[in-house]
């Protein structure tokens, strides 16, 4: 008897303490579901139907199965992947680059770097600039009235009708710079974290055994490093997807000039998934083409950060 | 430590709930609001007590403002006409931001309170028709307007590009843009031996006389024009059809002609290489220090664009003239349209006459703020004055040369999707010109943009000329 009232008292109480909990996850929940569940839901319904506002302002709405998941999955939309490929590897491979040789300097007590402190700001700040103005700076001062135009005019790289702006190569590269002067900081924070988080006496004792700092970087530093590694790739990765504001600020939307890369025809070649997404919506409201665009998009980022997941990890294992 | 933290949670807790109250008063307050009535006696009668004004600058405002008898300003977004309150609900053009606003606005006109509806909109010559095809706009004749009367002063193809299918003209423009060939004196008079208008005017009275000018311009290490487009309106707003019929696009064989001029110009440096606006050059022939010959552009283009206040600029230098150019057209320009289920409408009336037709307030206008009016015998008047004269254009008298072009234009081909249309095909075009793709590719890259941007639009017709 005693002992059933016992358990019934502790059963209470713990259920009046857990109560707490689960309000305070309310907010979440309810945010969650209303503000992306939902959508989420939405996106993919609509994603079957072609839906769009005329410009007479007439509403199209109508069943049409996986009409716009073919329309998907021809050259263009391919093409729109490969952009956005290129512009993130562009940028991607100095970033991880830079960013483990400046994490590895910084994080090396033996260099005791002066004003450490005082760089890692430095290197951080250009995240807190808006990539919109980031865009537009860089824009200006690569137009043939802007100064760093001049600059290479009158280092003699360049004649005075060049225009960086004309062509894919110097595009691409000129965005990516943007993106990797943007982001190098962060990664390198993260990394520096990382490697910190190391235990000083596996460096002391490789140093004993007579490692060159290079072995000491190869053998210890990165394996121990991989799970942070794997986490700025997998990062970095879905960002560069979705890459949209400085390739869109820059070529005005119209992900010009045209280039031919690997395909046959000439085509936009700084226009990315997102722009094009983003120019369905905005003036013509097309909910079913871009619906379904996001929905593809979404597996995309799935498979490609799970593969890196896989590879990392999977590596991981066969070195123990 | 312990206690910061307390008095912390305090604080942010009060802030919570003194949020929450204030956001409960205004809603209290606004439910007394809509008890009294929506509607307020005037000098005009009984109307409603909000007039809400939808435009994308400051333009309507400052002539609102400075010429229409009895306004009163309160703040910079709002102002008071008897007991009306002029609400300015003011969304920048960037982007297309500007018509989402209103978009929005105008879906939402059946459910909104009298108060909160949109009553006066502004629009451009290029995406009127959107506004004035549909049931969002009211014809002008319903606000009390008689056009042929009322509006007999004002030149014709104002009214035409507010004018629906059915014939209802269904906006109206204090202004009227036609625009000119601009040239610098200094260069024409090196280059031609002569900076006389009427004299220029021979070698740029037609293309083939244009073309062979900037081969002479070329010579002396001039360029005859600047941008890609910078001739592009000249001949879309000549051209014989219009963007989009039955919900079929087509091209006509005046943009093709210009597309051909421009890669010829463009392969034979007659150009900078940039295009209308652009950061890459096109500005540059604005300064003394520049190369090119001439600009195409009406009144507010000499003054609010050439940069002409600036030191060591053409306008600057008084070195800018006016001639007719090759053909006649016109470049921008507002109307005022009063939007369907307004309950303003004697006062929308009232601002429409004063602000339009009404020559003392127009010529007063054109003084002010140098606008080109949409007044025939004010401007006759003006352009027969010798003491007006634009000194960006070392004192000439441009009113007659753009009045004589303003009674020539025609808008009989215009469609409601001339502003992307126009906007998407300069930009694939110019991928053409630079070398970056031919002129196949830049039309099928021109149909695809189309597509994501009027998926109501068949392009599948479209052939290169």
């Amino acid at each position: 008897m005693s002992e059933t009232t016992n358990t019934n008292t502790i059963k209470h109480t713990r259920l009046g303490r857990n109560k707490w909990g689960y309000i305070f996850l309310v907010p979440f929940f309810v945010t969650f579901l209303v503000f992306s569940l939902w959508p989420l839901i939405q996106t993919i319904y609509f994603s079957f139907f072609t839906k769009y506002t005329t410009q007479m302002f007439e509403e199209v709405e109508e069943f049409c199965g996986l009409k716009n998941y073919k329309e998907i999955f021809s050259a263009d939309t391919m093409r729109l992947f490969f952009n956005t490929f290129v512009l993130w590897i562009i940028g991607f491979v100095p970033q991880i680059l830079v960013s483990l040789l400046l994490a590895s300097w910084f994080a090396n007590n033996r260099l005791r770097i002066r004003a450490s402190g005082f760089f890692k700001t430095v290197i951080y700040l250009p995240n807190l600039i808006m990539a919109i103005a980031f865009g537009m700076i860089f824009y200006l001062m690569f137009a043939r009235s802007g100064p760093l135009f001049h600059l290479f005019e009158n280092l003699g790289f360049i004649t005075g009708d060049y225009d960086f702006w004309a062509h894919v190569g110097s595009t691409r590269i000129l965005i990516s710079s943007i993106n990797f002067l943007m982001w190098f900081g962060n990664t390198t924070i993260l990394l520096m974290a990382g490697i910190m988080g190391i235990n000083d006496s596996l460096f002391e004792a490789a140093e004993v055994d007579g490692a060159s700092q290079f072995q000491v970087f190869r053998k210890i530093t990165l394996p121990i490093l991989k799970p942070i590694l794997v986490y700025v790739m997998i990062t970095s990765l879905i960002g560069g997807i979705q890459m949209f504001d400085v390739p869109q600020i820059i070529t005005k939307g119209m992900g010009n000039p045209a280039g031919r890369d690997i395909f046959k025809t000439s085509q936009p070649a700084i226009k990315t998934v997102i722009m094009q997404l983003s120019a369905s919506i905005s003036k013509s409201n097309n909910y079913g083409s871009a619906g379904a665009l996001s929905v593809v998009l979404l597996i995309v980022t799935g498979i490609l950060s799970f593969f890196v997941y896989l590879s990392m990890v999977h590596r991981d294992d066969n070195d123990k | 430590m312990k206690k910061v933290t307390k008095f912390l949670s305090l604080v942010l807790v009060l802030a919570m709930v003194v949020s929450c109250l204030a956001a409960c008063g205004s809603k209290n307050e606004s439910k007394n609001d809509s008890k009294e009535p929506a509607a307020v006696k005037t000098e005009f009668g009984e109307q409603g007590k909000v007039l809400n004004i939808y435009c994308w600058n400051e333009e309507f405002k400052q002539r609102l403002e400075e010429l229409y008898p009895g306004y009163s300003k309160v703040d910079d977004a709002t102002g008071k006409i008897g007991d009306v309150t002029v609400k300015w609900n003011i969304t920048p053009n960037e982007n297309n931001a500007y018509q989402q606003a209103l978009d929005n606005a105008l879906k939402q006109q059946g459910n909104a309170n009298a108060d909160d509806k949109v009553d006066l909109f502004l629009i451009e010559a290029d995406y009127a028709l959107k506004y004035v095809e549909p049931n969002v706009s009211l014809a002008l004749a319903e606000v009390g307007i008689d056009v042929a009367k009322d509006f007999k002063n004002q030149y014709t193809y104002t009214q035409d590009i507010v004018k629906d299918s059915k014939g209802n003209i269904k906006g109206t423009s204090w202004q009227g843009c036609p625009a000119a060939l601009i040239y610098r004196t200094d260069i024409a008079e090196e280059v031609l031996g002569t900076s006389d208008v009427d004299k220029v005017q021979e070698y740029v009275k037609d293309w083939a006389s244009f073309e062979a000018t900037a081969a002479k311009m070329k010579e002396k290490g001039y360029t005859m024009v600047a941008g890609f487009d910078d001739t592009y309106r000249v001949f879309s707003n000549n051209a014989k059809s219009a963007w989009v019929k039955d919900g079929k696009v087509q091209i006509d064989d005046r943009i093709w002609e210009w597309v051909d001029q421009a890669k010829k110009f463009t392969d034979n440096g007659y150009n900078v290489k940039d295009s209308l606006w652009g950061d890459n050059g096109w500005k540059s022939g604005f300064d003394m220090s520049g190369k090119v010959f001439c600009y195409f552009g009406p009144a507010w283009f000499i003054d609010f664009c050439m940069n002409c206040s600036e030191p060591g600029s053409v306008g600057e230098a008084g070195k800018w003239h006016i001639t007719v150019g090759p053909e006649g057209y016109f470049w921008g320009g507002t109307w005022i349209c009063a939007a369907a289920g307004t309950d303003n409408e004697v006062l929308i009336k009232d601002i429409m006459m004063k602000m339009t037709a009404d020559t003392d307030t127009l010529v007063k206008l054109a003084q002010t703020f140098s606008d080109f009016v949409n007044d025939q015998p004010a401007m006759e008047k003006l352009a027969a004055d010798n003491t007006v004269g634009n000194k960006y254009l070392g004192g000439q008298n441009i009113y007659g040369i753009l009045a004589e072009g303003a009674k020539k234009i025609h808008i009989d081909y215009a469609s409601a999707y001339d502003q992307g249309c126009n906007e998407k095909f300069q930009a694939a075009m110019k991928e053409y010109f630079l070398g970056n793709c031919t002129k196949e590719e830049a039309l099928e890259n021109f149909k695809k943009e189309i597509k994501t941007l009027y998926p109501e639009l068949n392009t599948d017709d479209l052939k290169v000329k």
